[in-house]
């Protein structure tokens, strides 16, 4: 195996005789394995091993970006991005300034995926698939899982060398069940940053699972239109990641005067009960880490307190721009893609009322539960549930067809009435922008009350 | 790759090496100007073997190292899914026209200049339009061999450009815009920015719609965004082989409607999803899916086909980080109607154009089931479009809707690069708005 570590040195030798506002690299070695499974069988199980960087360079505003494999001809390499860099440049380098830093962060890994035998993964994936198949009314399961561990350099011109190391898995169990031609599914996802052990656990929920797909068969398709919505802690996550987390991305603001202005700090967007957080800086959660793919410190930014805006996330670039504190947020899904303004760990604090107290008042209602998918595009929002009860007079009522709610953010936020006490995180996600997908990050909130809200249907 | 194979045999019955090297350059422009040039250069191995009658794969992007390499495919080997096929032998590839030179040698200052005329087209039109561009040029190869003699190797050239724009009032967030690609230059963008420029002025007022079933035309980027998902997955071949997709088991029934003809045609010349062969070496053809809405054909790769008990269609497909090929489509492409756009307009009394609908593919895409928010729709009223609707929901079941179309659009377009989609005019579709 090549030496990262002293490429990396050599790189910032280079760099010295460098003309340039500013130059990073980035190198990685990452280990990969997936074991996927369709139907009763295993249908792959692959090991993949990538080893590669880049040099990304910033001269008068503009910024170049090589990537590549080899890591031979260094220098060309730089050269390169330095002559990219040169070609956009036409203004003036804005970075927010900050220490070098030089460290070799230690990794907290609990149970490295890696250090599992592929024989205990596929026993693993073998009892969940089991439990699917035993349940009556399946058609298939899907199963996916994957894990890594990377090693990553980080150099730039200003002097810091910060080597870090990390671990991540993610698992999605899908059971499919059909009936007279209709098919329906219900899955669930989980994740860890660094414990394989936490995909073990889970016979319980893949059975239930399994039972969901078969019994959403029968359930009835909602009528379309707008309902008070009681989200459960995973999909209120999912919400509060897509309707208001990437409008947060201070990359889709600062060079925007009339995205400012919507997002002016102080600005009330939600009820005083409404605090929104993005934090790398909680252990032990997918997006948590210690320093960002720019080498600064990770931090807890409160987006919204008391459903006033507070704070955004920023890149060194974004910060200067903005004139604001920077937060750490610069990631990059791997050494291909520079880093860009990402969310890490986003939720919503949890307040003081008990689920039953939640629905207690509503005649007729809608239960969202578990996460299908979402989307946004910063004004508007869809996400889709997992699984759906209604809610009549005040109790979790029938089950219905998995529903997808779609709504403007700004009126959403503002319509968020009630919030539960029963934070939970969501580490099964991964999130995708500007063609980096998916990225390790979670989510989370406690249950949360919508009012109007359009969900679709008949 | 001669020496990794040879190594590999050492170890495994039947070997195959595959190689996929991909230089791409992107040029970036962020708030109207250029920002960002980037040049991505990758190359991966993947070594796919068949031992003790099992298969194993494993990937590396190192080249000094196949001892690895080998022994992760071994690895996996051990637990992999027995191989119902062996590797197709040497075979004559069709001619299949996907690479231009003249696309390495456009220069990075005709892409900026590209760039810019596509934002200040735009800018021009609508002052107030903030907008994002990207230029981009790529070149592929692919290389194959395995131990049955089979061997291939191809070029390929992809040239994209694209730029969207966003007008912002108070709250009110307008997003409009159009992107193209080939395998030759493309060094014209009047029609991207045509299309952005008619977006832009029917959205200049706002219309209210009211919930109820109405006649709706899905635009080529409408149709693809919210219909075409769902046919992926159920003309795939695994889909089928473990009964779940919904038109498994109607193989020469009328499934959809008699206007609907449908292919998976990867021997269009120059086009970015055609090739000669699929990532397995098997020869790529064109592969009738639906034939004046009767279901013909699925697609298949090696193994899946072997199960299946059919033969391979070349729709055996790697993603990007390599691993083992699965069935996907090369190019969709749906045939063109005879109705033009503006004549499903005139018909519609009440009804609603839809150009892009959000988060369609979050449902229950196996059952054909979709529901999404409009994020690009415009209002019809007595034939005529009269603004741009909001907080609009459009649901419904693509086999139930595309059973009975009212008219299929002369205004086919490629749409994302390999699927080629014309405006689509159905009747009865569920919308829901506040």
């Amino acid at each position: 195996m090549p030496d990262i570590k002293a490429i990396g040195e050599q790189l910032a030798e280079i760099f010295k005789k460098q003309h340039a506002d500013y130059i990073e690299a980035h190198l990685e070695e990452n280990y990969t394995t997936g074991i996927s499974y369709r139907g009763k069988q295993l249908e792959s199980i692959g090991k993949s091993i990538s080893v590669g960087g880049n040099v990304r360079a910033l001269i008068k505003g503009g910024w170049g970006f090589v990537s590549f494999n080899d890591l031979d001809n260094l220098k060309e390499k730089v050269s390169l991005a330095i002559r990219q860099a040169r070609f956009v440049g036409k203004e003036k380098s804005l970075l927010v300034e900050c220490a070098p830093i030089v460290q070799n962060v230690k990794p907290r890994i609990k149970q490295d995926p890696q250090k599992v035998s592929l024989t205990d993964k596929k026993q693993m994936l073998d009892e969940y698939n089991e439990i699917v198949w035993s349940t009556k009314g399946i058609q298939t399961s899907v199963i996916g899982y994957g894990d890594n561990h990377k090693k990553t350099i980080f150099i730039n011109s200003e002097g810091s060398l910060i080597s870090q190391e990390k671990a991540d898995v993610t698992m999605r169990v899908a059971a499919v069940a059909a009936k007279d031609g209709d098919v329906q599914q219900a899955g669930l996802s989980a994740g860890s940053r660094d414990d394989f052990s936490a995909m073990t656990r889970l016979h319980k929920k893949v059975a239930e699972l399994a039972q969901t797909s078969v019994d959403m068969l029968s359930a009835p398709v909602i009528k379309g239109g707008e309902y008070t919505v009681v989200l459960d802690p995973i999909l209120a996550g999912v919400f509060v990641h897509e309707a208001f987390g990437h409008l947060s991305e201070s990359d889709f603001v600062y060079e925007n005067k009339q995205l400012q202005e919507i997002m002016t700090l102080g600005k009330t967007f939600g009820a005083p009960i409404l605090n929104v957080i993005d934090s790398a800086s909680v252990p032990g959660l997918r997006g948590s880490f210690k320093y960002d793919d720019e080498g600064i410190s990770s931090t807890k930014t409160y987006l919204i307190r008391e459903g006033k805006l507070t704070g955004r996330l920023h890149s060194r670039e974004t910060a200067a721009k903005m004139g604001e504190k920077p937060t750490g947020n610069a990631r990059a899904i791997n050494y291909r893609h520079p880093p860009i303004v990402r969310m890490t760990n986003t939720f919503i604090e949890p307040g003081n009322c008990k689920f039953k107290d939640i629905i207690a008042d509503i005649k007729e209602g809608v239960y969202a539960k578990s996460w299908y998918g979402g989307t946004t595009s910063m004004e508007m929002f869809t996400f889709s549930s997992g699984e759906t009860y209604m809610i009549r007079n005040g109790k979790v009522a029938e089950m219905v067809r998995p529903v997808v709610l779609t709504g403007n953010v700004f009126k959403t936020l503002m319509n968020i009435d009630a919030i539960g006490d029963d934070l939970d995180m969501n580490q099964g996600g991964g999130c995708g922008k500007g063609g980096q997908s998916p990225l390790p990050v979670s989510n989370g909130s406690p249950h949360i009350r919508i009012q109007h809200c359009l969900v679709g249907g008949k | 790759m001669e020496e990794i194979l040879s190594r590999a045999l050492k170890e495994a019955e039947e070997a195959e090496v595959f190689i996929a090297s991909i230089d791409e350059t992107p040029v970036q422009f962020e708030t109207n100007r250029l920002k960002h040039i980037q040049s991505k250069q990758s190359k991966v191995v993947v070594l796919r073997i068949i031992k003790n009658g099992k298969i194993g794969v494993a990937t590396t992007t190192r080249l000094d190292d196949y001892s690895t390499l080998i022994n992760d495919a071994v690895a996996t080997a051990e637990f992999g899914q027995k191989a119902e096929f062996h590797f197709p032998g040497r075979r004559n590839l069709p001619e299949v026209e996907i690479f231009d030179p003249a696309v390495e040698k456009v220069s990075l200052k005709k892409m900026t200049e590209l760039g810019y005329e596509m934002i200040s087209a735009v800018t021009e039109y609508s002052p107030e339009t903030i907008c994002e561009a990207g230029v981009t040029k790529l070149s592929c190869e692919f290389s194959l061999i395995n131990s049955k003699g089979g061997k291939s190797d191809f070029k390929e050239t992809i040239f994209g450009l694209g730029v969207e724009g966003q007008l912002i009032r108070g709250t009110d967030m307008l997003f409009v815009g159009d992107h193209a690609s080939s395998c030759h230059p493309i060094l014209d963008t009047k029609e991207i920015v045509n299309t952005v420029k008619k977006h832009l002025k029917m959205a200049k007022r706002q219309a209210k719609i009211t919930s109820k079933p109405m006649p709706v035309i899905f635009t080529p980027d409408g149709a693809a965004s919210a219909l075409v998902l769902p046919l992926m997955t159920a003309f795939n071949g695994k889909t089928v082989l473990e009964g779940a997709s919904p038109i498994g088991s109607k193989l020469g029934q009328q499934v959809f409607d008699k206007s609907i003809s449908l292919w998976d045609d990867p021997t269009l010349s120059f086009r970015p999803g055609s090739r000669p062969c699929d990532d397995e070496g098997v020869p790529c053809r064109k592969i009738t899916l639906i034939d004046k809405g009767v279901v013909k054909h699925f697609l298949y790769d090696l193994q899946t086909a072997a199960k299946a008990k059919t033969r391979s269609t070349g729709n055996g497909r790697r993603g990007t980080g390599g691993g083992l090929p699965s069935p996907s489509p090369n190019a969709f492409v749906f045939n063109n109607g005879d109705t033009k756009f503006e004549d499903m307009v005139k018909d519609i009394k009440d009804g609603l154009v839809v150009e892009s609908l959000m988060g369609a593919g979050q449902g229950n895409t196996l059952g054909g089931d979709f529901s999404g928010n409009v994020l690009l729709g415009f209002k019809i009223e007595n034939g005529k479009i009269v603004g741009r609707v909001k907080d609009t929901m459009v649901s419904g079941n693509i086999y139930q809707l595309l059973k009975n179309i009212t008219a299929m659009g002369s205004d086919g377009k490629w749409v994302g690069g390999s699927l080629f989609m014309p405006s689509l005019y159905i009747s009865n579709v569920s919308v829901a708005s506040r």
